[in-house]
């Protein structure tokens, strides 16, 4: 199935970036009149993915995020957030719940837990040394359904 | 993202606002944690009311504060959390930890469990 429309984001690993990316996602996926628990779930999980490409992709390094955001004629949103770094060695002990390679930032281990339950779909596929990819899948259900 | 703070007799009470992630986290932490030791409070309270967003950087401070409480042989505990951030704190396991509208001390009072959270009755 072709996309009805496609949005492209690049921006700088900053961590100031959170807020606008997700934000801007946000605002694309507007135009599928979601409610607001579902616009809330996926600012949520774009949250956690570019979160991770600036804390854990782009470790100590500062790289470009990259996401493309496609909307289906089904109601269907998918979410492909990217980064060139790092990679993940281990990809299903990554997405465990508590597992975290930085704990001495607070971090809870929850990120891969909190996208699994917001979205219907989540893949992951990552290279070490190149990079990391998460596509996360929701449909928005239409209103009084 | 902004955090205020203010002493009530051995209890400080946190109002977050804004968006809680990895990019505000760190001086929020560093602000809860500075009033916290500086009082010698041993009870903390984090207000969510004027709370939009929170993502697991949130549930990082929120784990951090509780496990800071503990060590410090206080407690801590949420209020006004709303339920689009709650589903995410339930999702960490933060409700097995009883500390989500946990009732709120007045005046020095003890609340007992179970009881209303009079805060969140004050507000609505
Ligand atoms: N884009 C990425 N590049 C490299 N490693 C990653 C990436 N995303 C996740 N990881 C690895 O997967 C682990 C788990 O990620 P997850 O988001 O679940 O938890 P976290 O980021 O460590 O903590 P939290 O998200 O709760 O703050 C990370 O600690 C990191 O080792
Ligand atoms: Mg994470």
């Amino acid at each position: 199935m072709n996309p009805i429309n496609t949005m492209k984001l690049q921006f700088e690993g900053r961590s100031v970036n959170e807020a606008f990316s997700r934000t801007a996602v946000a605002a694309f996926v507007t135009q599928t009149d979601p409610t607001i628990e579902e616009l809330s779930d996926i600012k949520t999980a774009v949250s956690e993915a570019v979160t991770n490409c600036i804390v854990h992709g782009y470790r100590d390094t500062l790289g470009t995020v990259y996401i493309t955001a496609n909307l289906y004629p089904d109601s269907r949103i998918t979410i492909k957030i990217r980064d060139k770094g790092r990679g993940i060695p281990d990809i299903k002990k990554a997405m465990e719940p508590m597992f975290t390679t930085a704990p001495e930032e607070e971090r809870a281990g929850l990120g891969f837990a909190v996208m699994q339950t917001l979205m219907d779909k989540v893949k992951v596929t990552s290279k070490e040394g190149k990079g990391t990819t998460v596509t996360l899948e929701r449909s928005i259900r239409s209103k009084g359904e | 993202m902004a955090v205020e703070t203010e002493l009530l007799a051995g209890l400080v009470i946190a109002r977050l606002s804004g968006d809680i992630d990895h990019h505000g986290a760190k001086p929020l932490r560093e602000a809860i944690d500075g009033a916290v030791i500086a009082s010698g409070a041993r009870e903390l309270e984090l207000d969510f009311r004027d709370v939009s967003f929170m993502d697991s950087s949130g549930i990082g401070l929120v784990m951090g504060r509780y496990r800071l409480m503990q060590e410090l042989g206080g407690q801590m505990w949420l209020v006004n959390v709303a339920a689009h951030l709650k589903k995410v704190m339930i999702l960490a396991g933060l409700d097995r930890l009883s500390i989500l509208d946990k009732p709120i001390r007045r005046d020095g009072k003890e609340g007992k469990p179970g009881e209303p959270n009079q805060y969140h009755e004050a507000a609505i």
